[in-house]
């Protein structure tokens, strides 16, 4: 099926090439279907800069959340914690990005900007990032508890009687040994913050622009294909550039996918 | 000694910063939950619940969701229930019947995987484009299709996870009583049927929170939908669409429908979540 997805795509983005080269279309900044123009550059930039600001935000936030969790709670507050952190996990996008544009966007427009003396409506590629943060949450969390608990107790005990305190243990040797997996639950979360498309649609202002500073808006690509499927047909080549759109979004998953699931593997065999 | 103190007061700060760190994640659920209800309580009523759109609906007149709700309803159950039928199945054949560790096994894994992954916005163009080839109009059916083609993953996924915790013993014991491989694997669903259920909800409560897949395949109507063939507003679409409105009531109003979802969505969780410790009892 994976198959008969990519070559239906190929063939249908097929004819957009025919007018510009691979690289013209992936380097190019002008977005005017009415004119043939089709540079998808705003856009890869667009979907980069806040999946980007999503992991600045929530990978330090994780990595001491899920070593607090094993290393230092009590079994009791773990099986608190963790069914919430899944809950969220079952959270559509779409009440996300209601909670975005209630909470976030003016958070950002009305206080934050203004800090730092920018002007804006708060539907920015900062409030794209914020909510896409709390979105991949669960993924991580999940994950790197998961890896934690795979490293053999044995190795804390040795680092514990050697006198080192617990904060160096965690440092030394349990974050040395599951830096596999923590890059692995990382770019699960990537690729989840790629294909994800109403809650960052809702928040991130949508302008095919080159986004100059986080608290410009953005315009990533699911949010594209979105956007104006609607309208595609009417317009030549507008419809195989969407498609191209989609084919650049699942041949980038499929990539993260794998390398991830790859060395997930990798570590569960070094451990056994 | 002030060496050793040092080290300490290090150990501390950082525990304090990881407690942070932890509590910020499993606060931010009840902050959103927080701020829909808080937002969305004064909106609702029982008016939303049980009438469709009326006249001017969309500029803060009477009227309720009630399409959008069993539209959701409807595409969800129909799907779960397509992916259900579709997924059991492939799991049974992957599991009893391949050998394990072989090429196709190992293959289909691995696809079911990406697939698990693929973005739903993807499904949807890809359905969309189908649908203009075969020169269907955006419909219930339309977004059944979507909508079952991304959750067969997440059913054959959470099941061949659980059959992997089936003990060994089991299967050899069937085996031995001269069991053949089909018998066998009945008594595997037997053995996995609660957590069957929760793989269950667990897609149909991704089904019904889905938006981009249904947005460019099932369209929007202000009628309940009785023949396949019609176009079904759902309520992820409802919120979205009314949001988009300048009018203050109208965008309460969406508070409102998140408010239902968002109960939805609680109630799938929760039954989930009873069904799971269930099936850690029914463990040998």
């Amino acid at each position: 099926m994976i198959l008969v997805i990519v070559v239906g795509l190929c063939v249908k983005s097929e004819p957009l090439f025919e007018q510009q080269s691979l690289i013209e279309v992936l380097l190019g900044t002008v977005w005017s279907p009415l004119k043939g123009y089709f540079g998808f550059l705003p856009f890869i930039i667009g979907t980069i800069s806040v999946t980007l600001s999503a992991l600045i935000i929530a990978v330090p936030l994780c990595v001491s959340a899920s070593v607090y969790l094993v290393e230092y709670a009590s079994a009791r507050v773990r099986q608190v914690v963790l069914p919430l952190v899944n809950i969220l996990a079952a959270i559509p996008p779409v009440l996300y990005g209601v909670w975005g544009i209630l909470f976030v966007v003016p958070l950002i427009g009305d206080y934050l900007a203004p800090v730092f003396g920018v002007s804006t409506t708060g539907y920015s590629i900062l409030a794209g990032g914020v909510v896409l943060a709390v979105m991949v949450f669960p993924i991580m969390v999940s994950i790197m508890v998961e890896v934690l608990k795979t490293i053999p107790q044995d190795l804390r005990a040795v680092s514990l009687s050697l006198g080192a305190t617990r904060l160096e243990t965690v440092q030394h040797v349990l974050l040395r040994k599951a830096k596999p997996g923590i890059v692995a639950a990382i770019v699960l979360a990537i690729s989840r913050a790629f294909g994800e498309t109403i809650a960052v649609l809702m928040v991130c202002g949508n302008i095919p622009q080159l986004p100059q500073s986080l608290f410009d808006a953005g315009y990533p690509l699911p949010a594209l294909i979105a956007n104006n499927f609607g309208e595609m047909m009417s317009i030549p080549l507008y419809d195989s550039a969407l498609m191209f759109a989609a084919l650049l979004l699942l041949v980038i998953i499929l990539g993260f996918n794998v390398v991830s699931r790859g060395i997930l593997k990798r570590m569960e065999e070094i451990n056994q | 000694m002030s060496a050793i103190k040092r080290r300490l007061r290090k150990e501390k700060i950082a525990r304090a910063c990881m407690l942070t760190a932890a509590i910020i994640i499993t606060g931010s659920l009840f902050f959103i939950i927080g701020t829909i209800v808080w937002k969305g309580m004064p909106y609702l009523s029982l008016e939303m619940l049980t009438q469709t759109p009326q006249g001017g609906f969309y500029i803060g007149k009477e009227g309720g969701i009630l399409n959008a709700i069993l539209g959701s309803v409807y595409l969800a159950s129909l799907s779960t229930l397509l992916a259900t039928v579709i997924g059991v199945p492939i799991c049974i054949f992957l599991n009893v019947y391949v050998k394990k560790g072989s090429p196709l096994s190992r293959f289909s894994k691995l696809l079911f995987d990406v697939l698990f992954g693929v973005p739903s916005i993807v499904y949807g163009a890809i359905a969309f484009s189908i649908m203009v080839w075969l020169g269907i109009r955006a419909s219930l059916l339309g977004g059944v299709i979507t909508i079952t083609l991304l959750t067969i993953p997440i059913v054959v996924r959470t099941l061949d996870e659980l059959i992997l915790t089936v003990p060994n013993d089991l299967r050899h014991i069937t085996a031995s009583l001269g069991a053949t491989r089909w018998e066998g694997a009945k008594v595997l669903l037997k053995y996995v049927k609660p957590g069957l259920m929760t793989a269950i909800l667990l897609a149909f409560g991704r089904a019904i929170g889905d938006v981009a897949g249904v947005l460019l395949t099932t369209g929007f109507s202000d009628n309940i939908p009785i023949y396949l063939d019609e176009p079904t507003a759902t309520l992820p679409l409802a919120i979205f669409f009314q949001l988009s409105s300048p009018i203050p009531e109208v965008q309460g109003r969406a508070y409102a429908s998140a408010l239902i979802l968002t109960i939805i969505i609680l109630l799938i969780v929760i039954c989930t979540q009873y069904l799971a410790s269930k099936q850690k009892k029914n463990r040998i």
